[in-house]
């Protein structure tokens, strides 16, 4: 299985971990990535609110950078690459005037993009292409025992739910269950994690990830499982903050690629753990083989 | 213009109608009248405000008298509206009521259009055809057919209960078909009845043995309709009735079989109590159901589906015999003269607003939850119970959820505001809990109704004005902990607000049932954009189908409440008692017939005929059409490879004729 990869900035900066755990998992399953040549900044929501046309054009310059490599899928692991990549393909079948404008500029760039190639998420690929059973036969230590609170932040499921459910996603429940671990039940897997306010309003944005972080230990989670680099960032570097304005709320936030790597016995210095604020618990041992 | 016309000179009077403003407001009436005027043979051309008034229809008939006229035409609405209105206005004024023509220049012109001198030319080419077409009707009559006296009543809810006894107290033969082993529909559910507090059972019940005791009602229970043929007063259905495993005839309800089943314990969600008890495989609907026949269920019951069982229910059932493992499905066919479709409604699965917690917090319930909670008979008797069985402190219902909503239903389920009030009192009077109620407008416009939410009122409910945006578990205070939070913003107060509860009421709407598409077909109906069956007119036929002969009632054509369902019920047998007393009816002579001499006896058209009404005369070897049976769909016309079949009222120079009046410019 092969497939072109759009990193987007964060996975090359603050979301280093992502992309530290998810290239060897996608390895050892025989999913091959392979990095778009020359690709370019996605635009985040910052920059679709000042001026849709040009941050479509931004975003079409790297679909259609994607789509002269022939491959079938664009995989993206950053929930805000994701959206915005998908967004640019509704918005240019939707709206003739961006259609004509993207066409113009990647015109001048000698591009061209049909708006065919599909933009998918890693946890979309793990779970419809590869399967949880090819997942399962992987499991060399199985999260017994580790209680985890699966957390998707609104960007992958919301406004375009394309692999799962818009309000109730289950896919990362049951990919986690599939390695064994134990998945808390967290109704608030989809709300919005403050996303940039803890920079820009922080009372409204803390709150936001205050509540997130105090519902996952009250539910007893012992770590919350996330697939987007700005949740992960927020539930995980604000702990000073809302401890002086709530009390302390002690639980790490990682990635859903670390913990499959660790379920698949990838060495734990090699799946970026050491870079959260708050870390994980080291899990015990890799059971000896029988 | 060649013409072949037999009754001497042509005199045509036109009358265009304004229907107030419905046509003259988009078409020019009087420079249509004008431009007709000057067409060959019309001797009168008149505008008129309503042409189906009664001076409209005098007019008519002083024409006729006065300038000796032979056709008529009339541009206004839908034939279907109004042609028997004007056929009837010609026939009094002394003419065949076939010296008629109607235009249909409001549903085909001055509705779907809006510039005036386009729609007024569209008008004149609508006209021009009906005129030059008119010149080569025919005198011709109708013929009378008998109308079977039986009624085929479908869903055995309230409403088609209703019908029901009505029908067969004025001493009409009822067919009651109902889908559940038990009659009683959703009302059998329900606790109290709105605004009156009187018990649901109470009421419903003792109809419910009348069906039974009814020596004039087949009622069937447990079957489906299956295929529908014929027209209004033959109508041939077949009824499917799917395997009970038990002998209605023998079966007295003792209900033994149920004591004696392996199963100690009910095991399977139970359809009266909307899964809140368990049942048995071998079970009866509720204790007041009609038929008190048990009914096994095949999908549960171990006998059939493994044949490994001990069978205790045949041991406990003796020498009644009862219970027949063999039982086979069967088809019936019966004979009726008219139909009543009262197939009732379903409930909106308040899982498609996540948003709200269904099947996700314990405690957040649907209002037909809560009614059986309510109810004595119910699975707490009568308890209004958390799902723990703590009694709650505090209360919230949730209006309007699936109604509407433009990401659901966009309907008002009309019921939904006096349901939720009604249990909001009785949750009031049960637990004594604090009860608040978010609402985006209380529709309370029934008898008594307004009097109900000023009582709810008084009992201290308090009401939110404000769609709720979601509930969830999560707290923010002391107070919040362990309870369920809804927030919504209070739309009068312009805050958002926390509202911490113990127990939430979802009010779910009403919806069109999930197989109301194939039923639709099945009776030839007609469905709104929604779903609901669509009414013959939404004012003046509410209760009749496009479809003579079938007639609708309940909430299959739309919300409604018990008191509406009832009316319309009685509506819908009146209607049906209307036709029958009459005993016949009259049958258009749109009819093909056979021009003998050309016919060469090919017999090509007999397959064709969805009616079979040719059939090939042994002795002349030509075909012959049973005019009786022939429904004027015109297939055989068409077919004919020597054009020997022809129809009346589409004539070869009448359809010619209408062409070329539309064609022609003027």
């Amino acid at each position: 299985m092969k497939y072109a990869y759009f990193p987007g900035c964060s996975l090359k900066g603050l979301g280093k971990a992502y992309e530290e755990s998810l290239l060897p998992v996608m390895e050892r399953l025989g999913v091959e990535l392979v990095e778009l040549d020359d690709w370019n900044c996605c635009g985040a929501t910052a920059y679709m609110s000042v001026d849709e046309s040009k941050a479509c054009i931004l975003a079409s310059r790297n679909l259609a950078l994607a789509e002269k490599t022939g491959s079938r899928d664009l995989v993206t692991p950053c929930s805000a690459c994701y959206l915005v990549l998908n967004k640019t393909k509704h918005y240019l079948k939707d709206s003739p005037e961006i259609r004509e404008s993207v066409q113009r500029a990647l015109d001048t760039a000698g591009l061209q993009y049909s708006g065919a190639m599909p933009v998918r998420h890693p946890l979309d690929i793990l779970v419809n292409d590869v399967g949880l059973d090819v997942i399962r036969e992987k499991v060399v230590r199985p999260l017994t025992g580790l209680k985890v609170a699966p957390y998707y932040g609104c960007q992958v499921v919301r406004p375009y739910a394309t692999f799962d459910d818009a309000w109730n996603p289950t896919t990362m429940d049951r990919l986690l269950a599939t390695l064994g671990a134990e998945v808390v039940p967290y109704p608030l897997k989809t709300k919005c994690c403050g996303g940039s306010l803890t920079g820009t309003l922080p009372d409204t944005g803390l709150r936001l990830t205050y509540i997130l972080l105090k519902e996952a230990v009250r539910r007893g989670a012992d770590v919350i499982a996330t697939i987007c680099p700005l949740c992960q960032f927020n539930l995980d570097a604000y702990h000073d903050q809302i401890a002086r304005q709530w009390g302390p709320v002690p639980i790490p936030t990682v990635y859903f690629t670390q913990l499959m790597g660790l379920a698949f016995g990838l060495p734990e210095s090699q799946l970026g753990l050491n870079r959260n604020f708050v870390r994980m618990k080291p899990l015990p041992a890799i059971p000896a083989k029988a | 213009m060649k013409t072949n016309l037999s009754n001497g000179e042509i005199r045509i009077g036109f009358y265009i109608c304004h229907c107030g403003h419905n046509i003259a407001g988009v078409v020019d009436c009087t420079a249509v009248a004008h431009e007709i005027a000057g067409l060959p043979g019309v001797v009168v051309s008149r505008d008129y405000k309503y042409m189906c008034s009664d001076p409209g229809q005098e007019l008519i008939r002083n024409d006729i008298r006065e300038h000796a006229l032979n056709r008529i035409v009339v541009a206004s609405c839908s034939p279907l509206l109004h042609e028997n209105t004007f056929r009837n206005a010609v026939e009094a004024g002394g003419l065949n009521r076939y010296f008629f023509q109607m235009v249909n220049i409001r549903e085909h012109d001055s509705w779907v259009h809006t510039n005036r001198a386009e729609a007024t030319t569209k008008a004149v080419a609508l006209a021009r055809a009906a005129v030059l077409r008119v010149r080569f009707h025919r005198a011709l009559e109708t013929t009378r057919v008998a109308i079977h006296p039986d009624v085929l009543v479908v869903g055995g809810g309230i409403a088609g209960i209703h019908a029901a006894l009505t029908l067969a107290n004025a001493g009409k033969k009822v067919y009651l078909v109902e889908r559940e082993p038990s009659i009683g529909g959703h009302m059998a559910k329900f606790d109290k009845t709105f605004p009156t507090l009187d018990c649901a059972a109470c009421i419903l019940t003792p109809k419910m043995s009348a069906v039974r005791a009814n020596k004039n009602i087949k009622l069937w229970t447990y079957s489906e309709v299956a295929k529908v043929e014929g027209y209004v007063g033959n109508y041939t259905v077949s009824v499917r009735r799917k395997p009970r495993y038990v002998n209605e005839e023998l079966c007295v309800g003792c209900q033994e079989c149920i004591e004696a089943c392996v199963f100690k314990e009910g095991k399977y969600p139970d359809e009266f109590n909307v899964g809140l008890s368990k049942r048995k495989p071998i079970y009866i609907p509720f204790p007041q159901a009609v038929p008190q026949v048990v009914v096994i269920d095949r999908e549960r019951c171990l006998q059939l589906k493994s044949g490994r069982c001990k069978k205790t229910c045949i041991e406990a059932c003796a020498d009644r015999h009862a219970i027949d493992f063999a039982q086979k499905e069967e088809t019936l066919e019966i004979k009726v003269g008219n139909i009543i479709v009262a197939t009732g409604f379903r409930l909106f699965d308040a899982k498609r607003i996540p948003q709200y917690g269904y099947g996700l917090y314990p405690n957040v319930v649907t209002s037909i939850e809560l009614e059986r909670l309510v109810t004595s008979s119910g699975p707490t008797g009568g308890e209004i119970t958390m799902r723990d069985g703590r009694i709650p402190q505090s209360v919230a219902f949730i209006l309007c959820v699936g109604s509407r909503d433009f990401r659901t239903n966009r309907w008002c389920s009309r019921t939904c505001c006096m349901h939720s009030m009604k249990l909001a009192q009785l949750v009031r009077e049960h637990t004594g809990a604090d009860v608040t109620v978010f609402y985006l407008d209380i529709r309370a416009p029934g008898k008594g109704c307004e009097e109900f939410y000023d009582k709810s009122l008084k009992d201290g409910i308090q009401f939110v004005r404000g769609r709720v945006a979601e509930v969830t578990d999560w707290a923010l205070t002391p107070e919040e902990e362990g309870k369920l939070v809804i927030r919504a913003e209070d739309t009068l107060a312009g805050v958002v607000r926390r509202i911490p509860v113990d127990m939430i009421v979802l009010a779910v709407g009403m919806e069109p049932q999930a197989d109301s598409q194939a039923v639709r077909r099945l009776f030839n109906m007609s469905c709104g954009s929604e779903g609901w069956f669509l009414e013959k007119h939404p004012k003046l036929a509410p209760v009749s189908t496009f479809t003579d002969g079938v007639f609708i009632a309940g909430c299959c054509q739309g919300p409604k409440d018990i008191p509406d369902s009832i009316a319309q019920a009685g509506a819908a047998a009146a209607e049906a008692m209307a036709l029958i007393d009459r005993g016949y009816i009259e049958q258009e002579p749109n009819t093909a017939y056979v021009v003998e001499e050309d016919c060469s006896g090919c017999k090509s058209c007999l397959p064709l005929c969805p009616y079979t009404a040719i059939t090939l005369d042994g002795e002349t070897h030509k075909a012959r059409i049973n005019a009786a049976l022939c429904k004027g769909c015109g297939t055989c016309v068409a077919a004919c490879p020597s054009g020997s079949i022809r129809q009346h009222l589409f004539e070869d120079d009448e359809i010619f004729s209408e062409i070329e009046g539309v064609l022609t410019h003027a």
